[in-house]
């Protein structure tokens, strides 16, 4: 048997929805017979009847019910059609979701839920990843699953934790990434990296599919004779810098590689901290990897050269393991 | 004496026989006007840091809006609604310790003026971003049913401002897609800000939306406390025996500027003379007295017994510390381990 990322995603769901009575789904299309526009919920309608609704299409309202439903004891799950959809969203997140603990003390127990990332021929409005516009506002954490392991046991923990969770789900590994099982036990902590290969040459940091470029990245290097490390950050809010400074510690070398626009975010952030706190530790600039700063095109050919791949990384890290 | 609770047990409101309702509405009036308007003093004094927003004008609305609520309601009050919140329940304290950046009032320094709140008592904390806590209020009532409690209502409030953003419509559609027990009671006060009607909206009347809506809707003269407390009053009771969501749209003049850094020269003397211009409180203590509900003597005291209320509550909050920068935590989430790693 084996379970693909999305039917990890759903497993969790009905899990959370079996064991803990607070949870309820939230979304477009995500209930009946339908189950969401990727399949996500499918079924948990029929499972748990009357806990999986369907809204208006109204991201701002969706997201501040859920807020208002967290307030009154609940463990709302809201779906997002698509993560660029959730910019309808961005006042109730940010300045409502993101702001309550700070200022009143009560924290709002929230999961938002972005299929984020580009497959080809969505275009500019439907493969946004808006992991580091939500990372830059306080208050909400932020994770970027990469293995099926860690859909699963994530998404587990983004419902129990107290404060709002936006879980960034990559419509790419949906259905190409697989594993055997589901894990029986939970994951590393939240905001804490995982060292998904090691090396001594040279740190690659990525989350979401970019991990999977990043180790088939290695793979190519290896053969030419270079040993990669590659952390998976898991989440980016929090960040885990300790991993992140314990890996180029030992390789010198820092790439990063982020899906979303180059300007600011994920890559960035990661650079910036590892210049302040561990410049000493650098043999060569920290490089990074970004998509290009234009709207994501809809054809195959411009999307594939737009989105960080496999060749634009592989040549990226050859450069800087030169230097 | 009336004294503001930390929660009021049950509202006697609903029960209450119309002339004394009348009146336990109008010492709510009372002592919101009389705390507002020693809040503009201080402010004018330069004792109160940020903006100071007043509801002068439409205390009779608002106090309709706090006073038919029960135990297990929930009260999502804005930026004009002193009566409304002291109606619900709302300690004075909670007014000036955050107006006056005591580290124990309810938002701790954090958040100021009337960004005010006690979600766990049921007042939940606007957010300044118009529109945006109807829904919020509609999800605590999704919550409620969830729950299965019964017997409940939400009040949520609006300026006709607010009314034209996006997220109160989609609000307002949610709410009535779900069909909970929610009242809107919209202020018409004929100015955001510094905006008058005609660049606000075009419909006819504000409340032909309510039938768009799949709301009950009603209009109120905001200047008069019985229309206010049988419209207002009965749209909560509708909402709570389970008919469809209500919106209340209230007619008003604000008699203040937006803020009090606004002197208000843009409303014009026209404006000032229409009928809905005129001073809801006044309107009601000229009703007292034509029908001899007390005596002047008793006017007095309750006078009396306002000052006194607000006097205390700032004096207390005047004696308390302002918060620290360096025992400020800085942290915005509440999970600790999590928190930890966030710098
Ligand atoms: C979405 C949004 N835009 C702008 C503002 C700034 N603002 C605060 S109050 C206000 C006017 C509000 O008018 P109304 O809703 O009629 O309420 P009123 O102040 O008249 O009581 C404006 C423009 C805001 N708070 N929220």
């Amino acid at each position: 048997m084996s379970i693909t990322y999305l039917e990890a995603i759903r497993e969790a769901q009905a899990k959370l929805l079996r064991d803990d009575e607070r949870v309820f789904i939230y979304g477009e299309d995500v209930g009946g017979t339908f189950g969401g526009a990727f399949k996500a919920t499918k079924g948990l309608a029929k499972e748990f009847p009357g806990r999986v609704l369907n809204t208006p299409i109204s991201e701002d309202a969706m997201v501040g019910a859920a807020i208002g439903a967290a307030l009154e004891g609940m463990r709302p799950i809201v779906e997002m059609q698509f993560a660029d959809f959730s910019s309808t969203a961005l006042n109730q997140i940010l300045n409502n979701a993101g702001t309550h603990y700070w200022r009143t003390n009560v924290p709002v127990p929230i999961t938002v839920r972005l299929p984020c990332g580009g497959t080809k021929g969505s275009g500019p409005f439907h493969s946004q990843s808006m992991e580091s516009i939500y990372a830059h506002y306080p208050g909400l954490i932020v994770m970027t699953p990469a293995t099926v392991e860690d859909a699963y046991t994530m998404l587990i923990e983004a419902v129990t934790i107290d404060d709002p969770v936006v879980y960034c789900e990559h419509k790419y590994l949906y259905y190409h990434l697989k594993a055997d099982k589901l894990p029986t036990e939970g994951g590393l902590p939240t905001g804490r990296a995982r060292i998904a290969r090691e090396g001594r040459d040279l740190t690659i940091v990525a989350y979401s599919a970019m991990l999977h470029e990043g180790l088939a990245v290695a793979d190519e290097l290896a053969r030419e004779g270079f040993e990669t490390e590659v952390v998976d950050l898991r989440t980016v809010k929090p960040l885990d810098t300790e991993t992140i400074l314990a890996s180029v510690a030992r390789t010198g070398r820092l790439l990063c590689v982020g899906e979303s626009f180059p300007w600011g975010g994920a890559t960035a952030e990661v650079i910036s901290r590892v210049t302040s706190e561990g410049f000493h530790l650098l043999d060569a600039a920290p490089q990074r990897v970004n998509a290009k700063d234009t709207p994501i095109p809809y054809h195959p050919n411009l999307w594939a050269a737009h989105r960080p791949n496999a060749k634009t990384i592989a040549d990226k890290a050859r450069t800087l393991l030169r230097e | 004496m009336l004294q503001t609770a930390p929660r009021r047990k049950k509202s006697t409101a609903s029960r209450a026989a119309p002339h004394e309702r009348f009146l336990e509405a109008f010492r709510w009036m009372l002592l919101a006007r009389t705390l507002e308007d020693k809040l503009v003093s201080l402010y004018r004094g330069g004792l109160i840091t940020g903006g100071v927003y007043v509801g002068r004008g439409q205390e009779a609305v608002s106090v309709a809006c706090g006073l038919f609520l029960q135990k297990g309601d929930i009260f999502a009050p804005l930026i004009r609604d002193q009566a409304g919140r002291s109606a619900f329940g709302e300690p004075l304290v909670d007014v000036t310790r955050t107006y006056l950046g005591s580290r124990q009032g309810p938002m701790r320094g954090r958040d100021g003026n009337i960004h005010r709140g006690r979600p766990r008592d049921n007042q939940l904390a606007m957010i300044s971003h118009l529109g945006a806590m109807v829904s919020v209020t509609v999800g605590v009532l999704l919550a409620k049913r969830f729950k299965r409690e019964k017997n409940f209502v939400g009040l949520s409030c609006i300026g006709e401002g607010g009314m034209q953003t996006g997220s109160f419509h989609e609000g307002m559609n949610l709410a009535a897609v779900e069909q909970v027990p929610l009242v809107v009671v919209a202020t018409n006060n004929h100015y955001a800000y510094s905006t008058p009607n005609d660049r606000e909206f075009a419909c006819h009347d504000l409340v032909d939306r309510a039938i768009g809506y799949g709301f009950e809707g009603y209009t109120i003269d905001g200047n008069d406390l019985t229309n206010c407390l049988d419209v207002i009053g009965g749209a909560v009771k509708r909402a709570r025996a389970g008919r469809p969501p209500q919106l209340v749209v209230a007619s008003i003049l604000r008699l203040s500027g937006h803020g009090e850094h606004d002197d208000a020269s843009y409303v014009t003397d026209e404006m000032k003379r229409q009928p809905f211009a005129r001073d809801c409180l006044k309107v009601a203590e000229q009703m007292i007295v034509d029908l001899n509900l007390v005596d002047p003597e008793t006017l007095r005291e309750w006078r009396e017994d306002a000052a006194a209320q607000v006097d205390q509550a700032i004096a207390t909050a005047q004696k308390e510390a302002a918060p620290e920068a360096d025992q400020e935590d800085w942290c915005a989430v509440s999970t600790r381990r999590i928190a930890d790693q966030i710098e």
